[in-house]
């Protein structure tokens, strides 16, 4: 019988060995499972997480994975923050969706006026959005004690829902022939959140990506509020004794994931989704939180895990446009990369001790 | 000029450079493809191939291109790709991976299209129901209320309870021709008809659709009409004993009740005939709208279940579609609100029918706002 | 007149998927875990069931492989959480992630296969719709009252004083998922085999999601999971009912309603838990917490 046995601290090579070893797990597994399928593992495995960096139309590629990469990330930083502090908001795809339904209806009700304001207006409602969003939860727990996991996930169904009415009522786009869906952002100049340089893919929202990495890993190692956080994550009764206000940090850690991930939901509907329709989450904000994960929840990690991540998504596409491997294949190596990742990370916690030998 | 337009408008000039795939082809509109060389298609649907309805249509539209054209030309898919950013780098995937012909195949891909369609200038696109176009961009969409007058004939005349249910997918103009064209058709055959409409807002769920059936099955409704794609409405009809029709493709499974008969995507003659033009240099843009005299829209096989005079009556109404003699919309006819539509004799233009957003009189349900 | 025993009947068939879901995952969370991959349990559910009965022609057959491959796929689940101790959360969501694409790369060869029919039991109703209401009060009655089910609630309340007071925590949760992912299975294979009678690919959409939020609107109470699935299959079958009847309804904002309302019990659950210190119906205090035991 094995038994695990908690470690102190990790070591450092540990803590760097397990992703890769999770992934390169997840190569395994999945190529076992392709060969089971009748396609050929080396060149599925080599598909999905070779040729989008370095294959034929790589160059095309490389920056589109900024572009996948980019809400993930910015997503994942925030939640990271609340879960380091034992805050869980599972509900980021609700306040993406809500945050770019505020960001589209600033351009919407501009439209078509033209102006340098527009733009920043936008961000600042996306944001606002995301953050109202996110302090429902926050309040509701503040006040009532209602868990923000659940409380959190409940309005993702509601944003989905208000996002289907929105397209097909009020942001309906008035000479779209009756068709759902909003105006596209992307040809109304003020609003739109193009390729900054070209070839890079980068938009406002990747820039504000990589910002938030750097943020978020200032925030928690050289700021106060990062050190509360991490404390009231490892010792909640010590840090209220220490003088975190718990509700505070509660407040602090929905506001802060749900503006980041209704920033993420503006840039979108700016940028590359261009338009409010009604199916506009398309899950990214629960896809972040398998980035924050397997992240660890270290912006720099998240940085790395969310390319990662929008690597199977374009790797995925690859293999079904050389080998016709079904689009499934993509769902179910994110699973397993993240069931991988998780067990291994058990290895960094603790030690595996045998049993009897303890005994 | 703000600095985002800039920077915009240089992306918009420097990209294609960029692309290797945009030079890989450099051939001109109106160049046959040589014999020996492979023209490589490609498509993306918005479900997966295995929906049993529309995206699995375009697929055996796909499958009878490889069938015709064999050696000549090579085809791929994406399938499952979310309307908006997906769809246009899955576009660009494919137009880089040497595809000179693309059929996008949901109306969400529309702007998606012709961003890629401007990126590849060589590139053929083909989109599926939508609207916008440029000289490498084509549309195409079919005449489904066609159908819906042959299948709306059959209900009126089958229907006992004198109530038809229609199980609507969205509210947006194609459902809306469908509905009324059907309404029309079977109130035609049977005055004391009328029309119960629920909309289940998705294209495709399974529970939501057969919870939609049993809905209007309660209403007393004895014959189901869906613009949904799965199933279950022929299954929930199936239990209670009343007929619908399949929607989409054959549904043939359901034979010979409860599903009497079937309107049918066909997408393969249009698929063979473009992608023919390519191959011999003569493909050009354009928007297409086809029905029935085109086989694009199929009615599947009116079963026994069905009384061979009713059968006669709608295939005949099929053959005069097909002809040209008869259009669906033809007046006089009046919207729901009482107005004047159409004038005895008059016929509905295309351009009224792709924005159609009022039901005819004498249906009591709403559209929903 | 829409209030009738044809929309009861309609309710309880629309509400018996996600009322096995639910009914399992109170089970599960009354252990004090929280598993958010019922919508995979329920999709492979879906899955296996179809391909069971299809085989073997007996849809009771189908359900019951449909509840071997639930529980099966929710050792997956157990094992990472309970043995290796990973984040229950991010563990779920992988857990529907995978389910999903497993059975979507699986599923191919039984696309466009029609599933034997179900036969009708007592009053017209099949027998699994009896079996979803015997069940409420059976998970009732164990949990509240017998030894087993005090000892379950104990290690979803306060896994370390379970443990002080000898119980097994870990086996007793793995127990708890296996009949959790074995109802959710069942569920799902409900939707394939009893309703679309076919089987199609993501075709629980977003069941199994509804059955998480059931589970927080029962109050983690067997008999609330009815009423909430009553309420959530409710409201569909009754703005649909409205809509054939010629009413028109806003389906998007009417059907945030249930969201709404489970929000709203939380809260008054939450509140009265704060507030008042006691009453039935609080979230399990253990729940989502990692149990380690240090000897």
């Amino acid at each position: 019988m094995l038994r695990l046995e908690p470690r102190p601290a990790a070591p450092a090579w540990l803590e760097l060995a397990t992703p890769v070893m999770a992934v390169i797990a997840t190569m395994i597994a999945g190529g076992v499972l392709f060969a089971l399928m009748g396609f050929d593992p080396v060149a599925a495995v080599r598909t999905i997480f070779w040729d989008p960096l370095f294959g034929p139309a790589a160059s095309y590629s490389r920056p589109q994975l900024l572009v996948k990469a980019g809400p993930l990330i910015l997503i994942a930083c925030g939640l990271a923050v609340g879960f380091r502090a034992g805050i869980w908001n599972i509900g980021a795809e609700g306040q993406y969706i809500v945050g770019g339904l505020c960001g589209a209806a600033v351009a919407l009700a501009a439209y078509p006026a033209e102006g340098a304001w527009i733009f920043p207006a936008m961000v600042l409602a996306g944001a606002a959005g995301g953050w109202a969003w996110g302090m429902i939860p926050a309040m509701l727990r503040n006040w009532f004690g209602a868990s923000e996991i659940l409380v959190s996930l409940m309005l993702v169904y509601v944003a989905q829902r208000l996002a289907a009415w929105m397209a097909f009522g009020p942001m309906r786009n008035p000479e779209g022939f009756g068709m759902p869906g909003s105006r596209n952002l992307q040809q109304y100049p003020s609003a739109a959140n193009p390729e900054l340089v070209a070839g890079t893919g980068a938009h406002w929202g990747v820039v504000a990506a990589a910002l938030a990495v750097v943020a978020t890993w200032f925030l928690m190692s050289r700021h106060i509020r990062g050190f509360h956080i991490r404390a009231a994550g490892l010792a909640p009764r010590a840090a209220r004794f220490a003088g975190v206000s718990p509700a505070a940090l509660v407040a602090f850690c929905l506001g802060l994931s749900g503006a980041l991930a209704g920033m993420a939901g503006l840039f979108e509907v700016a940028g590359p989704g261009g338009q409010i329709i009604d199916s506009f989450g398309s899950g990214y904000g629960f896809t972040a939180i398998i980035v924050a994960f397997l992240g660890r929840l270290h912006p720099l990690g998240i940085l790395l895990a969310g390319l990662l991540l929008a690597l199977t998504y374009i790797g995925g596409e690859l293999a079904q446009l050389t080998l016709q491997l079904p689009a499934a294949t993509v769902q179910v190596f994110q699973g397993m990369l993240l069931f991988f990742l998780l067990a291994f990370d058990t290895l960094t916690r603790f030690r595996i001790r045998s049993a009897r030998a303890m005994a | 000029m703000n600095r985002r337009t800039l920077l915009a408008s240089a992306a918009a000039l420097a990209l294609p450079a960029l692309l290797p795939g945009a030079r890989a082809r450099a051939q001109t509109p109106a160049t046959p493809v040589p014999a020996g060389e492979t023209l490589k298609v490609g498509f993306i649907y918005v479900g997966p191939v295995g929906d049993g309805g529309w995206s699995y249509q375009h697929d055996l539209g796909r499958k009878a291109i490889e069938a015709e054209y064999g050696d000549r030309v090579e085809t791929t898919f994406i399938e499952s790709v979310p309307e908006g950013a997906d769809a246009e780098r899955a576009l660009t995937q494919l137009a880089l991976a040497g595809n000179t012909l693309i059929f996008a195949t949901s109306f969400g891909f529309m702007d998606a299209v012709i961003n890629t369609a401007r990126k590849f200038p060589n590139v053929k696109f083909e989109h599926a129901t939508g609207y916008k176009r440029a000289d490498n961009v084509a549309t195409y969409d079919a005449r489904f209320y066609e159908g819906r007058a042959v299948i709306g004939t059959i209900a009126g005349r089958m229907t006992k309870s004198n109530k038809i249910g229609y199980i609507g997918s969205f509210p947006i103009p194609e459902v809306i021709q469908g509905i009324n064209s059907s309404f029309i058709h079977a109130r035609k055959v049977n005055p004391g008809v009328e029309m119960k409409v629920v909309w289940a807002y998705s294209w495709f769920d399974p529970a939501k659709e057969a919870d939609a059936a049993a809905a209007l099955i309660a209403e007393g409704v004895d014959v189901i009409l869906q613009h949904t794609d799965s199933t279950a409405p022929l299954a929930k009809a199936q239990e209670a004993g009343v007929i619908g029709f399949g929607q989409a493709s054959d549904m043939a499974n359901f034979k010979p009740t409860p599903r009497v008969s079937s309107i049918i995507d066909n997408w393969a003659p249009y698929y063979i005939r473009r992608v023919g033009q390519i191959l011999d240099g003569t493909w050009t843009s354009h928007g297409v709208w086809l029905g029935i005299g085109d086989g694009e829209v199929e009615i599947g096989e009116i079963t026994e279940a069905v009384p061979a005079e009713v059968k006669a009556e709608a295939e005949a109404l099929k053959a005069q579609i097909a002809s040209k003699a008869y259009h669906p919309f033809t007046g006089p006819l009046k919207k729901q609100d009482g107005s004047d539509w159409l004038a005895e004799g008059a016929v509905a233009t295309d351009e009224e029918l792709s924005s159609m957003n009022f039901f005819v009189e004498g249906i009591a349900a709403q559209i929903p706002s | 007149m829409i209030l009738d025993v044809t929309t009861l009947l309609l309710l309880i068939s629309a509400a018996t998927p996600i009322l096995f879901a639910a009914l399992g995952e109170v089970i599960v969370e009354r252990a004090g875990v929280l598993n958010l991959g019922v919508e995979g349990l329920m999709i492979v559910g879906a899955l296996a069931g179809f391909a069971a009965a299809h085989a073997t022609g007996s849809t009771a057959l189908g359900f019951a492989v449909a509840a071997v491959a639930g529980a099966g796929l929710a050792m997956i689940f157990a094992v990472l959480t309970q043995m290796l101790l990973t984040n229950q959360v991010a563990t779920g969501l992988a857990l529907t992630l995978f389910g999903l694409g497993l059975t979507a790369m699986f599923g191919k060869p039984y696309e466009g296969i029609k599933a034997p029919p179900v036969p009708a039991g007592p009053l017209g109703v099949n027998a699994m719709i009896w079996l979803g209401l015997a069940l409420v009060p059976l998970i009732w009655l164990g949990l509240n009252r017998t030894r087993a089910g005090l000892i379950l609630r104990g290690v979803g309340e306060n896994h370390d004083a379970a443990h002080a007071l000898g119980y097994k925590v870990r086996a007793v949760r793995i127990a708890a998922i296996a009949a959790g992912g074995a109802l959710a299975g069942m569920g799902g294979a409900y939707i394939s085999i009893a309703i679309v009678l076919q089987w199609t690919e993501g075709m629980t959409a977003g069941a199994g999601w509804i059955a998480l939020a059931i589970v927080v609107f029962a109050g983690w109470n067997p008999w609330g999971a009815l009423a909430g699935a009553w309420l959530f299959g409710g409201v569909t079958v009754l703005q649909l009912r409205l809509q054939a009847a010629g009413v028109a309804v806003p389906v998007q904002l009417l059907s945030m309603a249930p969201y709404l309302a489970t929000i709203l019990v939380l809260v008054l659950i939450s509140a009265r838990q704060t507030y008042a210190r006691g009453g039935g119906g609080t979230a399990p205090g253990s729940l989502g917490r990692p149990f380690h035991a240090l000897r």
